[in-house]
């Protein structure tokens, strides 16, 4: 199968292992994946913060960026969602990796070996925008030598929210508290989950607190065979 | 105050936070074991929306055969622009009544007009009857925060002090939360016996029957709509449902979202006059207060469909942390960061769209199904675009950052800046970012250089 | 000058726009009628309503008035509806008592309407069965009789049995609050002891 990789610029710029994990993963599947290197932006900061008008540019350049594939598989489940919802010509045909995985190439098993423990950070986008339900935690439980740890209050907000982080960073910072404490409390050496953006923000933390605790994308664990 | 100095303050509050942390945990888990026995509450959550978008799309009908109905059952329907004119008719009862006092059950409409002020000026004197509205009552420092408990931030030591100190002086009413329901209901028992008039919200307004609902839990809603000779009721224009077979989709929704019952103690339903049971004399307000000016956005209008069951308060992570002084309105939590900018004009509260991180939580329990979280996105969108000015440094970045996102070359080469430490994608977040938080070691190589470098420019 | 009426259903139109799409409503839900009436209601209402902290009594019509005059003991001030059915206890008959008279009044016997057997939930209908509304109210202590025959399974049900002719009352349980700590305390203004009485 043909597929288009939507990396989005906040993967692209900060995070490009969450994306060479994207395509090493895929090419193991066996589908053969492109590029596109016109992308940029999908226009989600933007659309959240108010400026729909600044966005509607980035919208039709990811229209016309994309028309042409018959699937686009993206590490970020916040601009699947986004893209799904607001840009009806191609939206329908994007999809975030881990429903990619089980509903389009229907494994759960992806050859995967990671000896280590991991909590799962289940993103409210994925949950609430996208609902891909347990479909992350599936892919986990197959993975060889992993220890996968329970998070509680796992469905809770990690107060990221794009801006949100910056503008009413105390609230968030109140948020990212009680997240923190919970991935420290499972022992788990890595927190991963399907968003570099809240990995960001949760692993922010953690590195600012000294806790030896890596973030990693869902997707750099499935490649993975250590 | 914008909604982050005011968090600034109440979020240093350890034990508003423990207050609150504690009891919405309790009741979050609660709603959900209520809401998991009902096979059908999906179907019900989709009448309900419908129900209420239908209501909308249908008001002036519903309102006028409102109006018939209630006046054909022996009571009086009164129309008011706004609080001033509500609250000078709920005055001018009570002065032809001849009371300084009147008793009142839980409203938040009433609250939103700041009725027992308006009262107060005219020497009249509005007790509250419900707990926590008599907690908050009773100490003039206080303020409400929460719609369906006002008091949900103190906890019940704090209760049991300032009822030693007010309404139980002498008396030691121990740890038992019994206990203090039971001097509440000392203090208020002779005033239900006694006070002439009541003042009362509604939940409902049957448009076909002209019956009003009241949902309640202690009895004093109970107490103010039998007991007293002269009963008024406000009520938002919102709040009326078109046919008396919707109550059966209301009665099951409300309940279990708000305190996660099966069904609240008490429900009452009565339907103008009746001889020789209640009040005598009944007088329905209609209250515009600024609904007109929601149910003119089209996308906002969703926000008027709320039922005030504050579920999507205790699921919201930010309103657990604030406590609901923070969003400065008799309307907290998400419903209140949507609804509180549109009845009040966006001017009143320009921050309040923002005070939420768009995690969703607060759609998925709503039991109207209110897009919460589109709504707000909506509302920021006509706060760039109304309030603000464009010139803001926010509206520079965005402004910024949208051009160097529209072509490639501008994309990448703003990507290079980045990967300095300069230019628009930096400049737009770093400060507020690293005050608290570690941001990552920038990668050596950006994925699409890594990806030229591999598979060539394509 | 124009009325306060005439203005605010010029805004509500106003905002509405000239044609507003009204919905259909789709009710898919469990309509009145859907669920079985039989024996097993019966036993799930009293599950649910002495879960409320009710106390419930299942007797055989002919024992009825024994079991009233258990729960009652003796020597109470006991109030029933006018022409209210014969308990085989004194009684005070609602003729119009006063507040005073209601007031000193220990517990209350009353019929009922219906009852809901998902909720736990009474219904009152102000009449010569559930008496007026005050009567129900201002005592400590009610005693409520609900006939086997009347249990309805869901919440459309009873609505689909009730009207707007008399006010009418749900009681789920004594008397509460949620107030303290989000937790359900009984015992406020309304009764703080329910008595359910299922017979028949
Ligand atoms: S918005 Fe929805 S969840 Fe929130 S109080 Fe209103 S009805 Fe309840």
């Amino acid at each position: 199968m043909k597929v288009a990789l939507f990396i989005t610029c906040f993967n692209d710029t900060l995070f490009p292992g969450a994306g060479k994990a994207v395509v090493t993963l895929l090419q193991r599947l066996g589908c053969e994946v492109e590029f596109p290197l016109e992308q940029t932006c999908c226009g989600q900061m933007h659309v959240n913060s108010g400026y729909e008008h600044e966005a509607s540019g980035l919208h039709d350049r990811f229209a016309r960026v994309f028309a042409d594939y018959d699937a686009v598989v993206s590490p970020s489940a916040s601009c699947t969602a986004h893209v799904r919802e607001r840009i009806e010509s191609v939206g329908g045909k994007v999809f975030e990796l881990t429903e990619f995985l089980i509903d389009q190439l229907g494994v759960v098993d992806v050859g995967a070996s990671f000896p280590h423990r991991v909590t799962f950070h289940p993103t409210c986008h994925s949950l609430r925008l996208l609902n891909v339900g347990d479909r992350p935690l599936r892919l986990l439980r197959e993975v060889r030598g992993i220890d996968l740890v329970e998070l509680d209050g796992a469905r809770e907000c990690c107060g990221f929210g794009g801006t949100f982080a910056i503008k009413n960073a105390d609230t968030s910072m109140a948020m990212l508290s009680d997240k923190v404490r919970h991935v420290l409390d499972t022992r788990a050496e890595v927190c991963t989950s399907a968003d570099t953006s809240c990995l960001m923000h949760i692993g922010g933390a953690l590195s600012r607190g000294r806790t030896g605790v890596r973030t990693m994308h869902i997707a750099e664990i499935l490649a993975a065979q250590e | 105050m914008s909604f982050q100095s005011a968090a600034k303050v109440t979020l240093k509050d350890a034990q508003l936070r423990r207050n609150i942390g504690k009891a919405t945990t309790l009741i979050r888990e609660k709603r959900l074991r209520a809401v998991a026995e009902v096979p059908d509450w999906e179907p019900l959550r989709d009448a309900g929306e419908a129900i209420k978008a239908h209501t909308m799309a249908t008001l002036p009908e519903q309102l006028e055969k409102l109006e018939a109905a209630v006046t054909a059952a022996g009571g009086v329907v009164h129309w008011a622009r706004d609080g001033a004119e509500a609250n000078a008719i709920v005055a001018s009862i009570a002065k032809r009544v001849g009371t300084d006092e009147v008793i009142k059950v839980k409203s938040l409409a009433t609250d939103e007009i700041e009725m027992n002020e308006a009262l107060e000026a005219e020497g009249i004197h509005a007790l509250e009857t419900d707990l926590a509205e008599l907690i908050v009552q009773l100490n003039p420092e206080d303020k409400q925060s929460h719609i369906l408990v006002p008091a949900i931030h103190r906890n019940r030591a704090e209760i049991r002090t300032l009822f030693e100190q007010t309404i139980a002086q002498g008396q030691s009413l121990g740890n038992e939360a019994s206990a203090i329901a039971e001097a509440a209901r000392l203090h208020l028992r002779n005033k239900f016996l006694t006070v002439p008039m009541a003042v009362s919200g509604a939940n409902f307004g049957i448009a076909e029957t002209g019956t009003i609902g009241v949902v309640e839990s202690e009895g004093n809603g109970r107490m103010c709509l039998t007991m007293p000779r002269v009963l008024v009721t406000l009520m938002g224009i919102e709040k009326v449902l078109p046919a008396w077979q919707d109550l059966e989709v209301f009665l099951q929704l409300l309940p279990r979202s708000s305190t996660a019952e099966r069904m609240n103690p008490y429900t009452s339903l009565w339907t103008g006059v009746r001889p020789g049971d209640g009040p005598q004399e009944f007088h329905l307000i209609l209250l515009d207060g600024g609904r007109t000016n929601v149910l003119a956005d089209e996308v906002g209008r969703a926000a008027l469909h709320c039922i005030r069951c504050s579920a999507c308060l205790n699921v919201c992570p930010v309103y657990e942390r604030v406590g609901g002084q923070a969003y400065e309105s008799v309307y907290p939590g998400p419903i209140g960061a949507i609804l509180t900018p549109q009845l009040n004009g966006l001017g009143s509260a320009p921050s309040l769209p923002w005070a939420s991180s768009l995690c969703g939580a607060c759609y998925e329990v709503c039991p109207v199904k209110i897009d919460i979280p589109s709504i707000l996105i909506h509302l920021r969108g006509r706060v760039v675009r109304e309030e603000k000015s464009r010139l803001t440094p926010e509206a520079l970045a965005m402004k910024g950052m949208a051009a160097a996102f529209s072509t490639r070359r501008r994309y990448e080469a703003a990507q290079r800046l980045a990967k300095l430490g300069r230019g628009p994608i930096v400049k737009a977040a770093l400060p507020g970012w690293t005050a608290m938080r570690d941001l990552p070691e920038p990668p050596k190589e950006t994925f699409r250089d890594w990806w030229k470098r591999e598979h060539g420019e394509g | 000058m124009s009325t306060a009426k005439a203005d605010i259903l010029a805004r509500v139109r106003g905002a509405l726009g000239p044609s507003p799409v009204v919905p259909e409503i789709p009710r898919t839900y469990r309509l009145a009628g859907t669920l079985v009436r039989d024996a097993a209601v019966v036993d799930l209402f009293c599950e649910t309503v002495s879960e409320y902290k009710a106390t419930v009594h299942r007797v055989a019509e002919s024992a009825l008035p024994d079991k009233v005059r258990a729960i009652l003991g003796e020597g109470l001030r006991v109030g029933v509806p006018a022409g209210f059915r014969d308990l085989g206890l004194p009684v005070i008959e609602d003729r119009g008592l006063s507040v005073a008279e209601l007031d000193e009044l220990d517990a209350v016997v009353t019929g009922s309407a219906l009852a809901i057997a998902d909720t736990g939930t009474i219904v009152l209908v102000s009449g010569e069965n559930s008496g007026r509304r005050a009567l129900t109210l201002v005592p400590d202590h009610h005693v409520c009789l609900v006939a086997a025959s009347s249990v309805v399974p869901s919440v459309p049900d009873a609505i689909a049995a009730l009207g707007p002719d008399a006010p009418i009352t749900l009681v789920s349980g004594p008397s509460a609050t949620s107030d303290i700590e989000l937790d359900r305390v009984e015992g406020v203004h309304g009764p703080r002891r329910l008595d359910v009485v299922v017979f028949g």
